[in-house]
């Protein structure tokens, strides 16, 4: 197991050095980058939209139902709402989600090439493979996820707001207040800096085990499977890194 | 032309090339052929340097290919074409930005010039025009095999390798691929390498075949002296199409 593990180490890093050679041409790079934020980034809006919606309506209707206490004013509800979402939903929740759904997509779509030999053909023609097909998605995806979770914050504190207000557990004042009670801007950098690392973390996982794809469908259904199960634990573990170093 | 000399070639434990030596013509349509497992694709991959060989050596024109730099590797890959078995074009691209990709990736010429370099390429192989727009799922595998051939020839390859071109196509579509190979091999001078099992290729263009059998170079000619040969390997693996060649 140990062997197997730096084994795959290894190759990811040697994989990583052949990602940042010169490309063949930088207007097709750049035109690519644009073709995978469409692919990765904008087509996530949807998921990441109703996830952000009912998990933050979901987080102000449990916090207001617990913090159901005479000497606890209505606005904590708006400011743990805040934290909750800010902290650790929009950056580590959401990344996980898109571990699964953007993770498995680009590997899959990776492993298909490989077995049909279309990555046989780039090299053939003297097109650095891993240049061309992983460096857009993981340029795009660093453009991409932080506008995911910066939009899942937003939509989130949304949904505990129209939660609160709807089921009359929080009124409107009340959770607005305490969106802005005691709030602090370095939340926000630190999640996003989370973010930036979780995504380059998801596509180049994804495109790893993508690339290393041998045999046929069933090995790129493997493929695709390791990707979200690796993706996710590297996720929690950097997530624990990460806290650990800024907020501590 | 290009030579083998002495190519070796290992998976974990397993030996799979025991010393092959081979010299591959320029303008002739050179074919590989032996049974399934003989050690055909590991050879042409060898040789297209996909694998890289334990020892031995491969020349192109003289150049040898072992240990070259990786710029070096780079350049002579751009003056190869390789047709595939399952064809491999790019399922995100149309056939016709499929045949324009080397050009976009290589070449300074200006998108119209590109266009027009790869219409005059589709245009070689007989695509028919309204097949330039749609994607490679939207057409059959003959149109993609030819498809795969226009984008082999669009830098102007000097060498061309072909990896079962027929697999999957029907005996008359077969036919019109193996004579387009052939075709291009002669109009553009190349040295073509082809890998088949497909005796009716052997019969229709085979003007320099070499036999593998588990891993080893067994025979070496012509198809006027295929029948010649006295291989035991290669008689049972003639035997089928012995009335045809007579």
């Amino acid at each position: 197991m140990f062997k197997s593990f730096f084994f795959h180490l290894g190759r990811y890093f040697v994989f990583l050095g052949q990602m940042f050679r010169r490309p063949e041409k930088w207007r097709i790079l750049g035109k690519r980058i644009l073709v995978e934020i469409d692919k990765l980034g904008v087509d996530s809006f949807g998921i990441v939209t109703i996830i952000s919606l009912f998990v933050g309506a979901v987080i102000t209707i449990q916090t207001a139902t617990n913090l159901d206490n005479p000497f606890i004013p209505k606005y904590t509800v708006g400011t743990a709402a805040r934290e909750s979402i800010l902290l650790e939903f929009s950056s580590t929740i959401v990344c996980l989600i898109l571990a699964g759904k953007v993770g498995s997509n680009i590997s899959s779509e990776i492993g298909t090439m490989r077995i049909t030999e279309q990555i046989d053909a780039l090299e053939i023609m003297g097109v650095n493979s891993v240049g061309y097909l992983v460096t857009p998605k993981v340029i795009a995806m660093l453009i991409s996820v932080p506008i995911l979770v910066a939009y899942s914050m937003c939509i989130g504190i949304f949904g505990g707001w129209m939660a609160g207000d709807y089921t009359g557990l929080c009124p409107s004042d009340d959770y607005i207040h305490g969106i802005h009670y005691a709030f602090k801007p370095y939340y926000v950098v630190y999640s996003l800096v989370k973010s930036l690392t979780f995504a380059f973390t998801i596509s180049t996982i994804a495109s790893y085990w993508g690339y290393y794809v041998k045999g046929g469908a069933l090995e790129v259904g493997r493929a695709s499977t390791k990707t979200v199960v690796v993706s996710s634990i590297v996720i929690l573990i950097f997530n624990l890194l990460i806290t650990q170093i800024w907020l501590n | 032309m290009i030579e083998a000399i002495d190519i070796h070639k290992t998976f974990g434990d397993r030996e799979v090339m025991h010393g092959i030596s081979a010299t591959f013509e320029t303008g002739k349509t050179n074919l590989i052929i032996g049974k399934s497992g003989s050690g055909k694709t590991v050879l042409l991959k060898s040789l297209v340097g996909l694998y890289q060989p334990e020892s031995g050596d491969i020349l192109f024109d003289g150049r040898s290919t072992i240990n070259l730099s990786h710029k070096r590797s780079l350049a002579l890959r751009r003056e190869i074409g390789m047709l595939f078995q399952g064809s491999a074009l790019f399922d995100s691209l149309t056939v016709e930005e499929n045949v324009r990709f080397p050009l976009d990736m290589f070449t300074n010429m200006t998108l119209q010039e590109r266009k027009n370099q790869a219409i005059a390429c589709l245009e070689r192989v007989n695509m028919p025009k309204e097949s330039y727009k749609l994607f490679p799922s939207e057409i059959s595998g003959g149109m993609q095999k030819r498809a795969a051939i226009a984008r082999a020839i669009a830098l102007r390859p000097k060498y061309l390798f072909c990896d079962e071109p027929n697999s999957g196509l029907d005996p008359l579509t077969s036919s019109v691929i193996d004579n387009l190979i052939h075709e291009i091999t002669k109009e553009y001078n190349i040295t073509t390498i082809i890998n088949t099992h497909d005796m009716n290729s052997v019969i229709n263009i085979g003007e320099h075949i070499i036999f593998i059998n588990s891993g080893n170079k067994e025979w070496d000619g012509t198809r006027e002296t295929i029948l010649q040969a006295d291989i035991p390997a290669m008689k049972e693996f003639l035997e089928p199409y012995r009335l045809r060649f007579e």
